[in-house]
């Protein structure tokens, strides 16, 4: 599987299919056992090298990871200042311009991250990412927790943050329909061993908008990938029953 | 609001309900011991108590000089084991040979109640003052190890592994993140601390101190004098509040994120 620079592509699956451990390896969290990543055709992670982290690839993880003792602001300043990539003050301009830009975010600047709406810490969360100035975007089912309103807003700040910035996303998600959404190219992994069933190729037009979602084609490839994730849940579900039996 | 992190000062609303019921406590122990209910009989009133306290021991250096060595135990004993037990606390979370080195004996010593430490500490140390001072040390110090020694384990993966990401170094990591991680845990632990501590040295003053609040109050029982020993009693009940309110503070100053809910 190749992903090109500024793709926004979306890998869904069933749980367990280790859409998670694909990530945690894209990231340089966890081992390879076999096979290996390339980025710009520089191996990032073989079974033979160790993993390692870096801010080119940088993860909004499912549950929300901000820094709960920083502010909003302290924690997007966070990355660029502890790489010595800007002073303090630069930082902080750069960071209050990328909340500004994403949503009005610099109004909270000032507080604590427990203060904000799930949806406001997940936008800083990629603010965050974002000012590092990474190659890949790893977003790792970002938006599970949240009821189907916020949703629904957070797709829209997401595409446009996405519109304004232009940076390979990888989202992880098991919601088809928010993966073809948002996606170009929708990624269905089988159920365990993880391996790639189908690449769905999701051509339509950008800039999104809610009522895509009622398009023909829309629910053409909707259908499409239904039918390979259904199976592969089935899959997974029935193999689940035989283990607990 | 989320926008007025920076709040002023407030203070804090007047709780007529607590007034009223510290009001009715005395009311009830006066009438109690007026009524002559058993139990009470041998007890002073809440106005001897006053009388004698205003009389004898307002202007009695001795008196305040009890409450001094009581506040210098409890401080000393509490600072060397928040000193000691911080870092032993993470180096036990962070190290994992030491951890099992180190974990097994500080389980089995832990159990045992400080008072139970008060005989060897008084053969051990040289002096009195030094064996109270390591009780009272002892009373905070498993509490602060067992309290920091779990939260640096409860430390979120993505905390670590995102700082990573950003291109912190593992020192980094340390000051930045697992410092500010285990800091609630440290307050936690020191606000149970203070409470033992102050448990601790009253015990340890009565068995074998020649002065503070609690030889004050044990005094007062050896000689009959229970206007004395209530004394003794809400003394050492105002101090524990004083130092308590003194914790809370020093919490609030270290996690300025938490003061604003």
């Amino acid at each position: 599987m190749e992903i090109e620079p500024g793709d926004f592509v979306a890998i869904v699956g069933p749980s367990g299919c280790g859409k998670s451990t694909l990530m945690n390896i894209i990231a340089g969290f966890d081992n390879v056992t076999e096979g290996q990543v390339l980025l710009d055709g520089q191996p990032l992670a073989t079974a033979t090298t160790p993993p390692k982290p870096g801010s080119d690839r940088v993860v909004v993880f499912q549950n929300g990871a901000l820094f709960p003792w920083k502010t909003v602001l302290e924690n997007v300043m966070y990355g660029p200042v502890i790489q010595n990539m800007m002073t303090p003050s630069q930082a902080e301009e750069r960071a209050m311009d990328l909340l500004a830009k994403c949503g009005g975010l610099n109004k909270v600047a000032a507080s604590y991250p427990p203060q904000l709406s799930s949806g406001m810490q997940r936008r800083v969360e990629i603010v965050r990412a974002l000012i590092n100035e990474p190659k890949i975007l790893l977003l790792d089912e970002p938006f599970r927790a949240m009821d189907t309103v916020s949703k629904t807003v957070m797709h829209q700040h997401l595409l446009e943050m996405y519109r304004v910035c232009r940076k390979t996303i990888v989202f992880i998600t098991h919601d088809l329909e928010e993966a073809i959404y948002l996606a170009d190219r929708v990624v269905v992994m089988t159920s365990r061993p993880g391996t790639i069933k189908s690449i769905i190729n999701v051509k339509l037009p950008r800039p999104r908008t809610p009522n895509m979602m009622l398009s023909a084609e829309y629910l053409a490839l909707k259908a499409q990938a239904i039918a390979g994730v259904h199976e592969e849940a089935k899959k997974a579900f029935e193999r689940g029953e035989r283990e607990h039996a | 609001m989320a926008q007025d992190i920076k709040s002023k000062f407030r203070w804090p609303q007047f709780n007529w309900r607590g007034a009223i019921a510290i009001v009715g406590f005395f009311a009830a122990w006066h009438f109690f011991v007026k009524l002559g209910v058993p139990g009470f009989k041998e007890i002073a009133a809440p106005f001897d108590v006053l009388q004698t306290f205003l009389t004898r021991y307002v202007n009695n250096q001795e008196y305040w000089s009890s409450w001094v060595s009581s506040f210098k135990r409890v401080l000393y004993g509490f600072l060397i084991a928040q000193v000691l037990g911080i870092p032993l606390g993470l180096m036990l979370g962070t190290r994992e040979v030491f951890h099992n080195l180190a974990y097994p004996v500080i389980e089995i010593l832990r159990p045992i109640p400080p008072l139970a430490w008060v005989p060897i500490s008084i053969l051990f140390w040289p002096t009195t003052e030094m064996s109270i001072i390591f009780i009272c040390f002892i009373g905070a110090f498993f509490i602060i190890v067992i309290n920091v020694h779990d939260a640096v384990r409860s430390i979120k993966n993505e905390h670590i592994w995102l700082a990573q990401s950003l291109g912190a170094s593992s020192g980094q990591i340390f000051r930045r993140i697992m410092i500010p991680s285990v800091i609630p845990s440290i307050a936690v632990g020191m606000t149970l601390g203070i409470a033992v501590t102050w448990n601790v040295v009253i015990a340890a003053e009565m068995i074998s101190g020649g002065n503070g609040l609690g030889r004050l109050t044990w005094e007062g029982y050896v000689s009959h004098t229970v206007t004395v020993v209530i004394i003794g009693m809400i003394s050492i009940g105002l101090a524990g509040y004083l130092s308590t309110i003194v914790v809370d503070y020093l919490e609030k100053k270290m996690m300025p994120w938490r003061v604003v809910r």
